[in-house]
This record gives structure tokens, C-alpha cells and sequence, in this order.
């Protein structure tokens, strides 16, 4: 079941072409990785694929009953949180937004998907903590558990482990990969950790000069020909 | 004997604000000044967090600048001018703050001035009173105009204090998130260009009512001091809202009051006790510290 298709899909700033002849499609239960240089345009992608900006030619079709408001998105953080007064339960709750229509206030059902994530993702002795005030590792964590309030589907999340140390990394991909495989949702995450991609990831599409798109199989078999 | 004396004194004090209370204009600059404390409060949280605490100032200096226009066309109401002119000038700004050619920063400090210099400009040209740098002061620092509102003003002020209330309330988890991250917002569905808009039209209504009390130049004050005190102490979303809007209504309180008792500028009052509610809170959120 495709959930999302690019077709000869080209993207960019202002008119100007970044990447073209993006061609992919991931399926239900997929764990992607996009991986390329620094300023390939793998950010840019991402919010292509996201709605943030519009494809400079080309579609994107979303499948399988997949709308914006069902995808969950772990973005890179941004200075304006850094030093943001807001309890964990608030941003946690906050990713319920897209249920809640006009209806100013969160209902029953939604407070509880809340404290269920907060539950799968260990965070809930931090309930009433400042977010501020935790560390990198469970900054990702919260960030994390809204985006899972989100979605039910399907979770884009760039560079999820830039500055985390190795021992955190390596439970933030453990973690990703449980939500992968246990709940069934679909994986498209940023990174420039081939290694990482290759050790979890379903595809593999790497940007650059030129597109490769493939399985991670096909893509080791392919690096070690080069 | 000491004590007896303070007593006195202080019967006096009182005795000295019930005459007053009697002369509906105080009641009046009252009643507008704990409504404007309360909704620029609400804001401050937001703008500040945004990193919009100078289009507050900017758009204070726009509301200036139409009030002179406003003054040499000899409207008979000047907010008809003021209100939507203040209004456009916050979509245009917030809307610079996305678009990369002229930086957010830039755009309001060449607004600000400008309609700070063209607004003096104006002024000076066609002066219609004869105490032209009172008037300017007057509506640069506030200095008596809140003294003298009529009953309409304050029924206007009411109005638009308790539409500003409403919308923050109905849609305060939704500022939250827009507020947190915008583009988690916009990539899970939200229409964030209408909040970003809806809380630029806010912000300028509450300006625009702010100017009566406090005047041009130290609005941006009303809506950055409480919520600065505000972030020291508490930590969660919610509490800082709370705080800073129980914080600025009670500085608003004093402040006018005290002017009163003292016949010092009403504004200038609010403001200096805002900075003092700044300096005990940063006492008060070092000594809390570490606590969550």
C-alpha cells in the first residue's frame, strides 16, 4: 500500500532548482532514510514532502487515505525553544492539535493518547518538568511523543539524533525502531549517519549529484561495486 | 506617638482616595487601565516568546504617526483612523518577518521611525493647538490623556478588552502550539498564516487601547515586562500566562493609584513598578532555582 509517491518530483527555493528527477514511493510499514552532503536539499525535501513548500515540478500523491493532518512530524529544534516556559504535558498534548478542530480545548480521549505516549516513550515521571530544563536526549523524547499524538501512520523526522551523544543515539534509534516494527508506523527520517541508515533502515535514498533509491540491500551492494 | 502619626497619615491616604473616587475619571482611568494591563499581558506571553517583543514598540510609533494624521484631517474619532492603520501596519510586518529580503528587525525599526518622524513632521506643519511639543508629549508618554477619557471611550475599550479575552481563551491552545513550533504546526495541518495574523490584529488592537494609558513609547513596556517577570518565576505555559496577567493588572492598580496620590504621569508610574516587579521576580526565580 503506497502512502506516498514522488513523480519526477523537482524541488527548490524561489524558483531555483535544487534537486530533480526525485523519483520514490514508500510503502505502509516502510523505514526510509534520506541521506546526502550537508546542503543537498535533504531539509528541503522534507518539507516538500510535507507541505511547507511547494514542488517546483512534479507530484507528490499521497495514498492510502493518508491526509496532513495524520502525519507526524519530529522537526530539528528550533533557538525559540530553547529557553521556552512550557511543561512536557503541554507540548506533548499540544500534538493532538490537529484532532481538535475548533473546539478549544482538549477532550477526554485526546488527554489520553497524551499520557499513552508519554508512557511509551519513559517520559512519564517528567510529566510537569520544564522543558527547558531537561536534556538533549529527552528534549527528542517529548518531541517524539507529540509527534506520535499526531499520527497513527506515518512519522517524517529530521536528523532526530544531531547532538545527542552515542549512548543516547543509539536508544533514540532503538526507540524509532520499536515504533517501527511494534506499531506499525512508517518511518522517513533525515540523517547523515550512513552507518545508522543502513543498520535500520527498510530504503534507502541517498541525494546528491546523483539519486539513488533502493533497498538498504541493494544500496550496500551498490557501495561496495563503487 | 510614631504610631498614632502613621495611623493619621494613613486615614488621610485613604480619606485622599475616596475624594478622588468620587470624580468618575479616575474610576474611568481605572477601569481602562486594569483592562489594558490585562489583555497586553495576555499577549506579552506570545510576542515575547515569538521574538516580536519590538512590534510592540513598532507599531506603537505607526499608532502615533496616524494619530497625527488623524489630528491634521480633524477626525472627529480618531480610533476610525488609528485602529485599521495600526492593524495593516501588523499584517505587513509579520508578514516581512517570513520573507527574507528585508529582515523582521530592519523592517519594524524603519516603520517605527518612520511613522515616528513623519507623525512629528505633521504635527509641526499643521499644529491646530497652540502647545504643540505638550500635545506630542502628551501623546508620546501619556501623560494626562487617560485622565480625560469620556464615557464612550471607556465603553469602547470595555468592548474590544473582553473581544481580545474571548479570542485568547478560545483559541489558547492553538496560540500555544504556534507559538512552540511553528512548523509542527503547519506540517500536522494547522492554518498557522491565520493565527500568526489573527495574533498581529490583536496585538494592535491592544496598542492602539494602550495608547490612552500609558502613550506611544512605553507600550511595548505593558507587554513585555510581565511576561519577562512571568518566564523568571514559573515554568509552564499556562502558569506564566496567569502570572503575567495578575502581575500586570496589580502593577496597572499601584502604578495609577500611586500617580494619583502623587501627581506623577500615570504611565511612566505603571512602567517603574513594572520594572520593579521585573527586579523581585529575577530575586525571587534565583533563590527558587533549581526547582522544577
Amino acid at each position: 500500500m503506497e502512502q506516498i509517491t514522488c513523480k519526477n518530483l523537482a524541488i527548490g527555493y524561489d524558483g531555483k532548482v535544487l534537486l530533480k528527477d526525485i523519483n520514490f514511493s514508500v510503502k505502509s510499514g516502510d523505514y526510509l532514510c534520506i541521506i546526502g552532503e550537508n546542503g543537498s536539499g535533504k531539509s528541503t525535501l522534507m518539507k516538500t514532502l510535507l507541505n511547507l513548500q511547494q514542488p517546483i515540478s512534479g507530484k507528490i500523491l499521497y495514498g492510502a487515505g493518508v491526509k496532513s493532518d495524520e502525519i507526524g512530524y519530529l522537526p530539528q529544534q528550533t533557538v525559540i525553544q530553547k529557553d521556552f516556559p512550557a511543561s512536557v504535558r503541554e507540548i506533548v498534548l499540544s500534538g493532538c492539535q490537529n484532532r481538535v478542530g475548533m473546539r478549544p480545548f482538549y477532550n477526554r480521549s485526546e488527554k489520553k493518547c497524551a499520557s499513552e505516549m508519554m508512557e511509551k516513550l519513559q517520559i512519564t515521571n517528567l510529566e510537569n518538568r520544564c522543558y527547558r530544563e531537561l536534556s538533549g536526549g529527552q528534549q527528542q523524547r517529548v518531541l517524539l511523543a507529540r509527534a506520535l499524538c499526531a499520527t497513527k501512520k506515518i512519522l517524517l523526522l529530521d536528523e532526530p539524533v544531531s547532538g545527542l551523544d552515542p549512548k543516547v543515539t543509539e536508544e533514540m534509534y532503538r526507540l524509532i525502531e520499536k515504533i517501527n516494527c511494534e506499531d506499525r508506523i512508517t518511518i522517513i527520517m533525515i540523517s547523515h549517519d550512513i552507518k545508522a541508515a543502513t543498520n535500520y533502515a527498510s530504503h534507502i535514498l541517498h541525494i546528491g549529484e546523483e539519486i539513488f533509491y533502493g533497498t538498504r540491500q541493494e544500496y550496500e551492494r551498490r557501495c561496495t561495486i563503487d | 506617638m510614631e504610631h498614632g502619626k502613621s495611623m493619621k497619615e494613613g486615614v488621610l491616604l485613604i480619606d485622599k482616595l475616596i475624594f478622588y473616587f468620587q470624580y468618575p475619571f479616575v474610576r474611568y482611568a481605572l477601569i481602562v487601565g486594569v483592562l489594558i494591563a490585562l489583555c497586553s499581558s495576555l499577549l506579552g506571553v506570545t510576542l515575547v516568546l515569538k521574538r516580536f517583543s519590538f512590534i510592540g514598540d513598532g507599531l506603537s510609533h505607526v499608532a502615533f504617526g496616524a494619530m497625527a494624521v488623524a489630528s491634521v484631517l480633524n477626525f472627529t474619532n480618531n480610533m476610525i483612523f488609528i485602529l485599521p492603520v495600526t492593524v495593516i501596519c501588523a499584517v505587513l510586518l509579520l508578514r516581512t518577518g517570513q520573507n527574507t529580503k528585508i529582515k523582521g528587525d530592519a523592517a519594524v525599526a524603519m516603520i517605527s521611525v518612520g511613522a515616528l518622524a513623519i507623525g512629528y513632521l505633521l504635527m509641526n506643519l499643521f499644529s491646530t493647538g497652540p502647545n504643540l511639543s505638550g500635545d506630542v508629549c502628551s501623546t508620546l508618554f501619556g501623560s494626562t490623556s487617560i485622565l480625560t477619557l469620556t464615557k464612550g471611550q471607556v465603553v469602547l475599550c470595555s468592548v474590544l478588552s473582553v473581544i481580545v479575552v474571548a479570542i485568547f481563551i478560545i483559541f489558547y491552545q492553538k496560540i500555544f502550539c504556534v507559538t512552540f513550533d511553528e512548523t509542527f504546526a503547519k506540517a500536522t495541518g494547522m492554518k498557522t498564516d491565520f493565527y500568526n495574523l489573527l495574533i498581529a490584529v490583536i496585538t494592535a488592537v491592544i496598542i492602539v487601547l494602550a495608547m490612552n494609558l500609558v502613550g506611544s513609547l512605553l507600550i511595548s513596556a505593558l507587554v513585555i515586562f510581565p511576561a519577562l517577570s512571568a518566564m523568571r518565576v514559573y515554568k509552564t505555559f499556562f502558569s506564566v500566562t496567569i502570572c503575567s496577567v495578575v502581575l500586570s493588572v496589580l502593577c496597572a492598580v499601584i502604578g495609577i493609584l500611586l500617580s494619583i496620590l502623587a501627581g506623577t504621569p500615570v504611565g511612566s508610574t505603571i512602567v517603574a513598578i513594572d520594572i520593579v516587579a521585573f527586579m523581585i521576580s529575577c530575586a525571587v526565580g534565583k533563590v527558587a532555582g533549581g526547582r522544577a
